[in-house]
């Protein structure tokens, strides 16, 4: 199996080393305080809905744009002011997965948003997580179909 | 409408707006809790000198399916700091929407002295009044609660058949989509298991966020209410109502609505909601 990137690799296993919660939160907090809007050269609002995140309460968008090297860099849109843990979602997407090689995108699983969030995200935020996750990751294995096609 | 009081509702007391909150943060006798869905939302900053009460660590057992006991119940009640006598003042994320489930909990434990701002978060953000990430700490109490009562306002699953039996009154508050059968789960979230889809039989449906005003999460005024429940759906305030979704959290805020808001006689959240009826042997269902 393709590994995960290294970035990615890090995050997750920071997020094994902690346990309190109050660190898990300002450690995520601190994520979504990077968190940079899809700029107005890709998109602006109103989005349109095939770019919407399916499942995801927070309304967010999401687009792959192609760089020169081949790899993808992600962009995101979180429309709700409150959604806190979509913003800081996104941001994890974006700096351990843009400019990745596209095979080991095409692998990252939904399970990165449990090894994450864990047991503090309620049972419908998570599949909206999820649903960031696999917008990405969908993105990286259309264009390996589209390349070998 | 602004004035809690001119919107008509059967209690008017069991609201406070966000201007009797922010003068009240000093009040030793009042403690403002937060309850959200978003478990970041607290630590990115609250309002100042609020406890975060959150309904995964707080208020579920950690292994039974079921709320805390008397004796949780009491440990939380002195971790946060109260009393009976403190006012307690629910918010949250979501039109209210968490903080009303955890203000239902504590009414489990007839800790009446009890009041949700008006709004909530939203309404207070909007108002661009102050938030903190600075953590309060409060002495801890000893707080005695009376034993669990889950006669009152929480139904089970045998009674829920029974009331179907009898012909009695519900309200599903889930999407029309789950209410048809046609998702088994709110859209936008995830499917909980339930094996069946469709509503229990005689249940009206009426999503729970139509209670609020979705430009600041504040209630919307008793005409307005009634006009929803009483008219649109001809709920009968004298009889005994049944409120579930799909585990008890929504149906939560419309039973503080048709109880505080609108004085319906009998209300009751069924908790195991359709994430237990949907999966139970041989009950009946609607689609």
């Amino acid at each position: 199996m393709t590994e995960y990137p290294e970035k990615l690799q890090q995050i997750l296993e920071d997020f094994r080393w902690i346990t309190d919660r109050d660190e898990w939160a300002a450690y995520l907090i601190e994520i979504a305080d990077r968190f940079q809007p899809v700029p107005e050269r890709i998109a602006t609002s109103p989005y349109p809905e095939d770019h919407r995140v399916p499942f995801c309460e927070s309304e967010a968008y999401v687009w792959a744009e192609d760089r020169p090297d081949g790899t993808l860099k992600f962009h995101f849109a979180v429309e709700n002011p409150q959604g806190l843990s979509a913003k800081a979602m996104a941001a994890i997407l974006d700096e351990t997965l843009s400019g990745q090689p596209l095979e080991q995108v095409a692998q990252v699983s939904d399970e990165i948003v449990l090894a994450i969030f864990g047991k503090n995200v309620s049972m419908g935020k998570g599949q909206g997580l999820m649903g960031l996750v696999a917008m990405v990751r969908e993105a990286a294995r259309k264009r390996l179909r589209e390349r070998q096609s | 409408m602004n004035d809690i009081t001119e919107r008509g509702y059967a209690n008017p007391d069991v609201l406070v707006s966000t201007d009797w909150v922010a003068a009240h943060l000093d009040d030793p006798d009042v403690r403002i809790v937060e309850s959200n869905e978003d478990p970041l939302l607290y630590p990115s900053g609250h309002i100042p000198g609020a406890v975060e009460v959150d309904w995964t660590t707080d208020l579920n057992d950690p292994v039974r399916r079921d709320y805390l006991d008397r004796e949780g119940f009491e440990k939380l009640a002195s971790r946060i700091g109260i009393t009976p006598e403190t006012t307690v003042v629910f918010y949250g994320d979501k039109n209210n929407w968490w903080a009303t489930y955890a203000f239902w909990v504590f009414q489990l434990f007839r800790h009446t002295n009890a009041r949700v701002m008006d709004g909530g978060r939203l309404k207070w953000e909007k108002e661009g009044r102050p938030l903190t990430r600075e953590k309060p700490s409060y002495p801890a109490t000893v707080y005695k609660a009376p034993p669990r009562d889950d006669s009152r306002i929480r139904a089970f699953r045998d009674q829920v058949l029974a009331h179907v039996q009898a012909g009695g009154q519900l309200v599903d508050v889930r999407s029309p989509a789950e209410y048809s059968g046609e998702r088994l789960h709110m859209e936008g979230y995830p499917n909980e298991g339930a094996l069946r889809g469709g509503h229990i039989p005689g249940a009206a449906n009426v999503p729970w966020s139509r209670a609020a005003n979705p430009e600041d999460g504040t209630f919307k005024s008793a005409d307005d209410l009634r006009a929803i429940y009483l008219e649109e759906q001809s709920l009968d305030p004298e009889e005994p109502t049944i409120a579930y979704c799909r585990i008890g959290e929504r149906s939560s805020h419309t039973w503080f609505v048709l109880n505080y808001l609108l004085g319906f006689r009998d209300v009751r959240n069924y908790d195991g909601s359709w994430t237990e009826w949907g999966n139970l042997v041989g009950v009946p269902i609607e689609k």
